[in-house]
């Protein structure tokens, strides 16, 4: 049986962006969120190192300085316009979680404290500045924690445990709802809405080793993606250079800030040779690059595929005290003892930068022509602005899914106010009930976790950190045999209630959708450029590829490839050297 | 109808550096797909996978085989409601925390910039800044299983974590409700929940703090 709820405005996702976007839209519309987790569960609360402002309250500071490194950093696909309004409202939106109760570090004088970060630099790449805003090593803890506080405050009504799995439209192109299933129950609901805000977050489960929660697995992105909506510069993937080795858990960058740094089997700190101006604070992308080098050139420790991450040189107590998660975190899992010994570390799948494509407004736009999608929105890592380009630099995204957080709930709470609502199609939810009816008759075919072990083993090895055309041929065909295994899949438990067999299941098809996406994008993408790493292209290439990917769904599955221009600004794209 | 609880044996191979969550999944992945358990993390910090293990509560995520093997005990965490395997109705839980007021109250108009806080207040209340709310503590409590108006510990510890903010004014609508019947001084002090606490949180230390500043209203 379906239940039928009628809301102005239904934000899809929980975290940092779905929250910050429910407490602007609440305060005007009939507003609802629907989470497949308790929202304080969200991916957000794993965050550690901090959220950036140029608040200059430790060291000279500007937004302008600010803009110039997100461009940079991301390797100029960024669009300038929206990197220079986030970096503007970012000091705007750190007061505004402090005014909120958000426990903020404070300097002896009782300002926000702030450190180090890679690529934040001052005066167009001087020197690193102290731009990052932190609560410990645990800020997207508090970032989460805040905005749910605030969400309390204002009375939200909340869906928990509910999974969106389709987005409804109406004839004439406009979001008009979407379909969840409740984890509880097994029930179909029909959620109708004026305006849809899609901010589920990332899809980093489909690589082995990854810094990612088990359940971002890029459902919105997918969602919408069946539904004929481009996603955006899929190829841009970032791996974050400290990882727990093997388990892929992160080690904040936060660590490099206070004066961490990596070395080699020789005991050589080789970010020196890579990046001779800031050198362990470069940009991730380059400091992965560089593992990945060190390792190629036998200087891994012991010969293995992982390096080190020293801090024994550090005060114990600044370690103590401004990292002890992290901290904990080698102890624990590793058994090593920061203070007295190296810490193993790898390369981790950490953050996609593409994702819908949307305006400043959270529009979601498609096309070359950047049509809004009436109705339709999306915020946080789920949606590409882009003001992250083809390389995120740390604590730009906590700031990202404050800033497009907040004005994708204000401008969907805007349009609700103006718009009626669109017309249901008949049964909208017959395409979902199909989907479950289908997984759960599957026979004699594979199981969830063997086609999803394989999809993350070969992601990590053939699109990861360093690409080859061959390599990534052969990854296309390795998708085409995982989706025709995919259609046979078993799902084990039948039942009806907390069926999360079944939803692993419907996880990996949307997995599987997202790759497909990134693989065709990174494959035709035969430059390099910030995350993108192409081994046979080694050099960025403006004159073709200084332009954004939208990848779509096409009836047959395949994906087809068509670009957009970048927004370009004051910055002039020049060699990245830090 | 609701069937009668059961146990189930499982035996697999694990790396003893692998995680007690790692064994589970296995379980799940390649035994029996019905087994229903909440986790997202994987690391400690969202808080979904607090289970009673070998007796304990404690995190599936944060526990190494190595530490159990070669036998283990799961059991959902106690004091509520069972829906189906290790997965409990968190909804009483969640409406102990709302209840305390957990958001900063401050009628004050904010300045421009942000208010000031001295390192050492701002330290004051830094330990209940680290819940996850993942109901270890409150469901470790004998109060709490033997008294479902009891708000426990877990609540108490957020309430701590505003009252000891210099930026709240809220201390006083709190402390009044934490005096309630249901409130703060149903605790004897057992030190499960400090026991429990993944999070390494003081819980025990913070709720005798609150129970302090409810009968000196001092904070
Ligand atoms: C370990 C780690 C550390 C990080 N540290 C930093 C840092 O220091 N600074 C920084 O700026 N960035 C950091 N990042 C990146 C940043 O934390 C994330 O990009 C950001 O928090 C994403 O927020 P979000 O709101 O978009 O998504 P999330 O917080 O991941 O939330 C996604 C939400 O969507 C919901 N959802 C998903 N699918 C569905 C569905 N089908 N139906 C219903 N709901 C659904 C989930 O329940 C959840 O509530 C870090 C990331 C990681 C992994
Ligand atoms: S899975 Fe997140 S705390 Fe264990």
């Amino acid at each position: 049986m379906t239940t039928h709820h009628t809301y102005d405005a239904v934000i899809v996702g929980a975290g940092g962006a779905g929250l910050r976007a429910a407490l602007e839209a609440s305060k005007d519309v009939k507003t609802c969120v629907i989470s497949k987790l308790y929202p304080t569960r969200s991916h957000t609360g794993a965050a550690q190192g901090g959220m950036c402002a140029a608040l200059g309250n430790v060291e000279e500071d500007y937004p302008e300085w600010h803009a110039f490194d997100t461009v940079k950093g991301g390797d100029y696909l960024v669009d300038q316009p929206a990197a220079i309004l986030m970096s503007k409202e970012a000091v705007d939106a750190v007061i505004e979680l402090e005014h909120w109760g958000f426990p903020f570090n404070r300097t002896p004088d009782g300002k926000i404290d702030q450190r180090r970060f890679g690529g934040h630099t001052r005066n167009h790449g001087e020197a690193a500045v102290k731009r990052a805003c932190y609560a410990a090593d645990r800020t997207g803890h508090m970032i989460l924690q805040t905005l749910y506080q605030q969400c309390i405050r204002q009375d939200v009504r909340f869906f928990n445990e509910f999974y969106v799995l389709d987005l409804v439209a109406s004839k004439e192109g406009r979001a008009a709802g979407v379909v969840a299933y409740e984890l509880a129950t097994g029930e179909l609901h029909v959620f109708r809405a004026k305006s849809v805000l899609f901010a589920t977050g990332g899809y980093g489960r489909m690589f082995k080793v990854t810094s990612n929660a088990h359940t971002l697995t890029g459902d919105g992105m997918a969602v919408c993606y069946r539904r004929g909506i481009p996603l955006q510069d899929m190829e841009m993937f970032q791996f974050h250079p400290t990882g727990i080795y093997k388990m892929g858990i992160l080690l904040s960058e936060a660590v490099r800030g206070e004066g961490g740094i990596i070395i080699n089997s020789e005991g050589e700190r080789f970010m020196e040779r890579y990046a001779p101006t800031v050198k362990d604070l470069a940009p991730r992308d380059m400091v992965s690059r560089a593992i990945y080098q060190e390792i190629k050139e036998g200087r891994g420790i012991d010969g293995k595929d992982y390096v080190f991450l020293d801090v024994r040189h550090l005060d114990p107590v600044v370690i103590e005290t401004k990292l002890p998660d992290v901290t904990e975190f080698a102890r624990i899992y590793l058994g090593v003892e920061p203070l007295t010994e190296p810490v193993p570390i790898q390369p981790t799948a950490h953050y996609g930068m593409g994702g819908l494509p949307t305006n400043t407004d959270g529009q979601v736009v498609g096309g070359a022509r950047e049509r809004p999608i009436p109705g339709l929105y999306a915020a946080g890592e789920c949606a590409c602005v882009s003001v992250h380009g083809a390389n995120r630099l740390g604590t730009n995204s906590l700031l990202d899914i404050v800033v497009f957080g907040r004005r994708g709930g204000a401008h969907m709470a805007g349009y609700a106010k103006e718009a009626d609502f669109a017309e249901l199609p008949e049964e909208p939810e017959r395409r979902t009930s199909g989907v479950l009816r289908g997984l759960l008759t599957g026979t004699g075919g594979d199981s969830v976790a063997d086609i999803r072990a394989e999809l993350q083993e070969q992601m990590f090895d053939l699109a990861g950190v360093v690409r080859r055309e061959d390599g990534l041929r052969k990854m296309q065909g390795i998708l085409g045999g995982l989706h025709d295994r995919y259609k046979r899949v078993v799902v084990m438990d039948k039942g009806k209630v907390y069926n999360t067999d079944l939803m692993e299941a419907v996880e990996l098809g949307f997995l599987l959708d997202c790759a497909d996406t990134l693989v065709a994008a990174a494959l035709a993408r035969d430059e390099s450029r910030g995350a993108h790493y192409r081994e046979d292209h080694p050099l960025r290439d403006d004159a073709h590829w200084l332009r954004h990917s939208l990848s779509y769904r096409q009836p047959d599955g395949t994906v087809k490839l068509e670009y957009k221009d970048v927004k370009m600004g004051p910055y002039v794209p020049m060699e990245r050297k830090y | 109808m609701k069937p009668e609880p059961w146990w189930d044996e499982f035996t697999i191979e694990a790396e003893p550096t692998d995680r007690l969550l790692d064994a589970l999944h296995y379980v799940k992945w390649y035994k029996d797909g019905t087994l229903a358990l909440r986790r997202s993390c994987a690391h400690g910090i969202c808080g979904s996978d607090a289970m009673l293990i070998n007796g304990r509560n404690a995190l599936a995520c944060k526990v190494l085989v190595k530490e159990v093997a070669p036998k283990v005990t799961v059991e959902p965490i106690r004091g509520l409601p069972v829906l189906k395997d290790l997965i409990v109705d968190m909804e009483p839980f969640f409406e102990g925390y709302k209840a305390i007021l957990p958001f900063l109250i401050n009628a004050d108009d904010p300045p421009d910039r942000e208010r000031l806080q001295s390192p050492e207040d701002r330290a004051r209340f830094d330990d209940t800044t680290k819940c996850i709310l993942c109901a270890a503590c409150t469901t470790s409590c004998p109060i709490f299983w033997g008294d479902e108006q009891y708000i426990g510990p877990a609540a108490i510890v957020n309430a701590h974590r505003f009252i000891f903010d210099s930026r709240d004014q809220g201390a006083e609508e709190r402390l009044e409700i934490l005096s309630d019947q249901s409130g703060v001084f149903r605790c004897r002090t057992t030190f499960n929940c400090t026991e429990a606490c993944p999070r390494g949180i003081k819980v025990t230390k913070a709720i005798q703090e609150v129970k302090r500043a409810v009968m000196f209203r001092r904070f």
